[in-house]
């Protein structure tokens, strides 16, 4: 694991990098230096529009843009964005099916110090049951820069959920390669599958280091689409090691467990354990003390693993 | 305008207003109030003002429609039926499970309708984002939209009004149908949107006041929208609702409710008889 970057950051720097395209415009509401779009204001500014602390707006004019034929990103966070402006997202943007990309930053807990209001802990619950909607958690810088690249790409609205808070660097530049609606296995082992995405896939990581000097070997997979869900991985991972912790920076109702659960029960049930903010609200406080106090820990995976593994025939 | 156009653009309006209460009858459901309310307009844009090519419904430089208040499908869809989108026979599929007439304007299923729209308020957004479009290519169509007067009571209309302004949008011309009800009744009454006129302004738009079925009222305040520069406008029109409708007019009950046989049958009598009249004018 290498240099630390926040995938926000990544996302601006996509945008800058990517806005060359002159079918791109950039939406924000206010908050263009948390959610980086800056970024591509400073190299485009023509085709930066502040749409002002008005997200329901800012979507439905995103939506028109698109008519036009433009790809568009528009930005907030990820509370203001998938929740505020939920129903604008939906009727104006999916039912339609317009090319509109939401950047949703400061997803999660690890947002940290502005606490519950600002923390969007079911987003994706939300964004995932919208049709024609998808929606990517990416895990690092390069997979963020990737799925900027892999949205502007396809054709039809895409929900990015980006976190504020500096992860590590998982992938390499110059071998990654990102498949929309495909996961990636990050580690082999036959005794357990670890599902992470976003925030909680390099923790999954550091999971598997625990339980390696246990005698566990944990196949570790990172689900950056969470809809339309890599169905293959999730299978495969069921067949072959018996036994299923997701974990996610979210609600444990309606996210990436949910996901990959529906994948199980109707294909190849095995037990799962579910890892996630257990149905309470985000508080303040320093994102790593959060982590601990909502059960996001390495060693939480951990414990949930022995938890699974006791489950398993 | 002469009169000769006028009595076109009338006799037009009548056949929109004809097949109107067919589609909410034949689907035994929908909005005839406010479709009637804004025939006049939708007709005066459709058949004497905007650039359109229905052989082509998503032509780049159209210009572009649309119907914030979204639940006067009837009225629309008869529009552009009668203008040749598509055949005028499918309007009575209105509604139908097996049609792609949907209760509200669908931009993917409908041939001519430029932005899907329903949940009020988000139409002028989308209008908002068209007329951005326009400006930052250099293109000189212009975006016309319909508000409903219950419509503006969502904050997002006037989020949608402030952006218009900020971004000096004098492409964007959009129209108050002010016909004074709503569904739960008179809208100074659910809750009074007053003053209407400065509001608007007050948010930074060239604000026009007209009949609502005066075409060359309507007519003008196009063509005065095109020579403001810097503003979007907003044009006031003064309707009445069910217009052409005796039993319709004026009454709030008949904002989503379909008539049954016998009210379909006098309401194409009487709009038959104006056009008999049109005729011997």
């Amino acid at each position: 694991m290498s240099q630390k970057i926040a995938t926000r950051e990544a996302y601006g720097s996509a945008l800058a990098e990517f806005g060359v395209d002159s079918r791109i415009v950039v939406l924000d509401a206010d908050l263009s230096k948390s959610t980086k779009t800056d970024s591509f204001k400073k190299k485009y500014p023509e085709r930066f529009l502040n749409m002002g602390i008005a997200e329901g707006n800012m979507m439905a004019v995103a939506a028109g843009l698109a008519s036009c034929g433009k790809v568009v990103f528009a930005s907030s966070f990820a509370i203001f964005a998938a929740e505020r402006a939920c129903e604008q997202i939906r009727n104006s943007i999916c039912y339609p099916n317009l090319n509109v990309k939401i950047g949703a930053s400061h997803a999660g807990v690890t947002l940290g110090e502005d606490g519950a209001s600002h923390q969007a802990i079911e987003d994706m619950a939300i964004m995932r049951a919208i049709p024609n909607m998808t929606v990517i958690s990416p895990a690092d810088a390069v997979e963020t820069r990737h799925a900027v690249k892999a949205a502007i790409e396809h054709n039809g609205p895409v929900y990015l959920r980006l976190g504020r808070l500096a992860v590590p660097t998982l992938y390499d530049e110059s071998t990654y390669s990102f498949e929309l609606g495909k996961g990636v296995t990050l580690a082999e082992g036959n005794d357990v599958s670890v599902i992470a995405t976003g925030y909680m896939v390099h923790k999954a990581l550091e999971a598997r280091q625990m339980l390696e000097s246990e005698g566990i070997k944990a196949r570790i997979i990172d689900i950056h689409t969470i809809k339309p869900i890599d169905k293959e991985i999730i299978i495969k991972a069921a067949k072959e090691t018996g036994a299923i912790v997701t974990a996610e920076e979210h609600n444990v109702f309606g996210g990436l467990g949910s996901a990959v659960s529906e994948v199980i029960v109707e294909n190849c049930p095995v037990p799962v354990k579910i890892l996630g903010i257990k149905d309470k609200f985000g508080k303040s406080g320093k994102p790593d003390k959060l982590v601990e106090m909502y059960g996001l820990t390495a060693a939480d995976i951990a414990a949930r693993v022995k938890e699974v593994l006791k489950m398993k025939k | 305008m002469d009169k000769q156009e006028i009595k076109a653009l009338k006799k037009q309006a009548t056949y929109i207003r004809k097949h109107i209460i067919d589609e909410v009858y034949s689907a035994a459901s929908g909005h005839p109030g406010g479709s009637l309310s804004c025939t006049d307009i939708l007709t005066t844009l459709y058949f004497k003002e905007m650039r359109v090519d229905t052989k082509n419904p998503k032509w780049e430089d159209r210009d572009r429609f649309v119907l914030s208040k979204g639940h006067c499908a009837p009225a629309l869809y008869a529009t552009l039926a009668e203008k040749g989108f598509f055949p005028t026979e499918d309007l009575t599929q209105f509604r139908q499970a097996d049609s792609y007439l949907e209760g509200h304007p669908s931009m993917t299923y409908v041939p001519g309708v430029d932005m899907s729209t329903g949940s009020l308020g988000q139409g002028i957004s989308t209008a908002v984002g068209m007329a951005l479009a326009g400006k930052l290519d250099n293109k000189d169509y212009r975006v016309y939209s319909i508000l409903g007067d219950g419509e503006i009571q969502e904050g997002q209309v006037w989020e949608a009004c402030m952006a218009a302004a900020h971004y000096k949008l004098d492409n964007l011309t959009a129209f108050l149908d002010y016909n004074g009800l709503q569904i739960d009744g008179d809208i100074k009454e659910v809750m009074s949107p007053e003053p209407v006129t400065d509001k608007f302004k007050a948010f930074g738009w060239n604000v026009i006041l007209i009949d609502a079925h005066d075409y060359e009222q309507i007519y003008d305040a196009i063509q005065q929208a095109k020579t403001t520069k810097g503003k979007p406008t907003m044009v006031i029109a003064k309707s009445i609702k069910g217009k052409g409708v005796s039993f319709m007019e004026d009454q709030a009950g008949w904002h989503g409710t379909a008539p049954n046989k016998e009210q379909r049958d006098q309401a194409i009598a009487e709009l038959d008889a104006f056009l008999a009249g049109l005729e011997v004018e």
